[in-house]
């Protein structure tokens, strides 16, 4: 039998030519990603003494950025001074920040074939680039960038046989609401995407697929790597890298074929996401929401920007909400700039912030009172996620956070479409 | 309770139902807490009693995809409130490695739902995946944790092994919050 793309990255991470299911792989991790984070919980972080490698492990602050708290501010003051002790050579301080998982791939650190370490649970997005990452603790992270290692339990892999095409107002978002609705939860099992329709989606689809692939349990979720990828990492590696490819008979716990044309905008109801979601076409309720958030590693990219823009367009944000557009990071922000979207907008009434984490994790920049709705291309809707205990998270796509933001109440994007 | 150092733990149940997170486990509220204080809105939002009435060797049970979410140090914390082992039908892959490199031991046991109800006496080989009630008399076998995860908990943890080996400073480092 042969092996799975993310087998193979797991062998030859820990020296071996096969790895099978229910061993333990230790391996070598290719890039390790320090955030501020773990450096700003009380009790949660050590000092290192030494760094496996400097080229290695990279520096980005992106949670709490610029800084909300003193303690945040001494988080990353700490996070400063070790980069100059080290020497790190990859260092994204306030200015060249942004979302760890957006900018690693904008700069190269996520690399097919690769394994990337980092202590959040969305690393799973570089999965997106053919470049293997789960999220990992803060342990982990500080024996990765210390020791030089890091240990995942090798599991199952399901693979989806992508076909077709999105239709319009459908989006990468809706096509892992489909897979969270139709088959759940994905614990103790590792994924990867591929088929003849992945030809139509677009990296920035794949990447919000990889990233939200943490949130129906999955350990290790990678994408085939093919000229997308390569037209999208043209010009951003420092040094060749060797894309990971399934063997044609690898194992596989299930594979399972998913036409693109089938999947419909959804929406998924409040505190979990496996079998949590709606399609509109089926979603009669009538939801005012207070709040309506675009960012984050899932949906802060470019292209979530785009679509949000195209919908507002000379259009107004409805009375009594708040629509904030975080984006994932300082490139993205200038690329927005220059492409007027900021502009757009802005002039419909959105607040266009910084990038950070912020609002996604309810830390800053967006959090939510007791009793508020709220509707977000983000990761997660779990109870307390934006900030009460007692407001409601919804979750959509960017283009159903958009047009929801302009009706008032949870919308299905079709009906803003222009016609 | 340990029974010589092997990873037997025997101790009172918090049962909990399917898709307990890491928010609910740790708000992110708790960050800003002194590390000794933290616990102390572990599971907030779903058991409000727990913080006050959780004893040392205290165990928990619960369903499927338990500590779905984030990279919160959600074993140290659970830890701290006195929990020695968890169990669970499903755990979720990032929470069972932030689980085992805390040295709070964690493992997968199809039935443990049925197995317990809040209040029994839970018994635990970590070693053999042996479960069981010693409320009710009854047990399942489960798969045994893996080698190299027990040897981390049995050390420690992964922090503790890090010190011995000179990879990091003892102590921790605490952010300056005035």
């Amino acid at each position: 039998m042969g092996l799975t793309a993310i087998e193979k990255i797991l062998a030859r991470t820990s020296g071996k030519d096969v790895v099978r299911p229910g061993e333990v792989a230790v391996c070598k991790p290719d890039m390790v990603l320090h955030i501020d984070l773990p450096m700003a919980i009380e009790g949660a972080w050590y000092k290192p003494k030494k760094i496996f490698d400097v080229e290695r492990v990279a520096m980005i602050f992106d949670h709490a950025v610029p800084s909300p708290t003193i303690k945040d501010a001494s988080a990353m003051a700490e996070g400063r001074r070790m980069a100059r002790e080290f020497g790190l050579k990859h260092v994204y301080d306030v200015g060249r920040h942004g979302i760890a998982h957006v900018v690693a791939a904008e700069n190269g650190l996520a690399r097919p074939g690769e394994l990337l370490v980092c202590a959040d649970s969305h690393t799973c997005a570089s999965g997106g680039l053919n470049c293997a990452g789960r999220g990992a603790g803060i342990p982990d992270t500080l024996q990765a960038m210390t020791k030089g290692i890091v240990w995942y339990p090798v599991t199952p892999t399901i693979r989806y046989e992508f076909t077709g095409a999105m239709n319009s107002m459908v989006c990468g978002k809706d096509v892992f609401f489909h897979i969270a609705q139709t088959w759940g939860g994905h614990g103790n099992t590792s994924i990867e995407y591929g088929g003849s329709g992945l030809k139509s989606l677009t990296v920035a689809d794949r990447r919000t697929i990889a990233t939200m692939s943490a949130e129906v349990g999955a350990e290790f979720a990678l994408f085939d790597y093919d000229e997308l990828t390569a037209d999208y990492l043209q010009g951003r590696l420092d040094r060749p890298a060797t894309p990971a490819q399934a063997d044609k008979d690898a194992d596989y716990l299930d594979v399972r074929t998913l036409d693109l044309a089938d999947v419909e905008p959804y929406v998924v109801l409040p505190d979990a996401i496996p079998k949590n979601g709606r399609r509109f076409s089926e979603f009669k309720d009538t939801v005012r929401i207070d709040q309506a958030f675009i960012g984050s590693c899932a949906n802060g990219l470019i292209e979530d920007l785009r679509v949000a823009a195209a919908i507002v367009r000379g259009r107004q944000v409805a009375d009594g909400v708040r629509f904030i557009v975080t984006p994932g990071s300082q490139a993205v922000y200038l690329q927005a700039l220059r492409e007027g979207l900021v502009e757009t907008l802005t002039e419909a009434g959105a607040v266009v912030t910084n990038s950070t984490c912020g609002a996604c994790l309810g830390y800053h920049m967006g959090v939510l009172a007791p009793g508020e709705i709220c509707i977000t291309a983000s990761p997660r809707n779990f109870k307390g996620r934006m900030g009460s205990h007692d407001a409601q998270v919804y979750l959509g796509s960017p283009a159903t956070v958009a047009a929801s933001a302009l009706a008032g109440v949870i919308t299905d994007p079709r009906r803003a479409a222009r016609t | 309770m340990s029974e010589n150092n092997k990873l037997v733990f025997s101790g009172r149940v918090w049962k909990f139902g399917d898709l307990i997170n890491t928010d609910l486990i740790m708000p992110s509220k708790a960050f800003r807490l002194p590390k000794h204080e933290q616990h102390t809105l572990c599971f907030e939002a779903v058991r409000p009693e727990f913080a006050r009435e959780v004893k040392p060797g205290d165990i928990i049970v619960a369903g499927e995809n338990f500590g779905m979410g984030s990279s919160r140090p959600i074993g140290e914390v659970m830890r701290s409130a006195g929990i020695v082992a968890v169990i669970a039908e499903s755990i979720n892959g990032l929470a069972m490695r932030t689980c085992v490199n805390s040295s709070l031991p964690a493992i997968n046991c199809l039935g443990a739902s049925d197995l317990f109800n809040d209040g029994d006496i839970a018994r635990v080989d970590f070693l053999s995946g042996l479960i069981e009630n010693l409320t009710s008399g009854k047990s399942v076998q489960t798969h045994p944790m893996a080698p190299l995860l027990a040897e981390i908990v049995a050390a420690g943890g992964v922090v503790p092994m890090l010190v011995k080996d000179g990879y990091i400073h003892a102590e921790p480092f605490n952010a300056s919050s005035s």
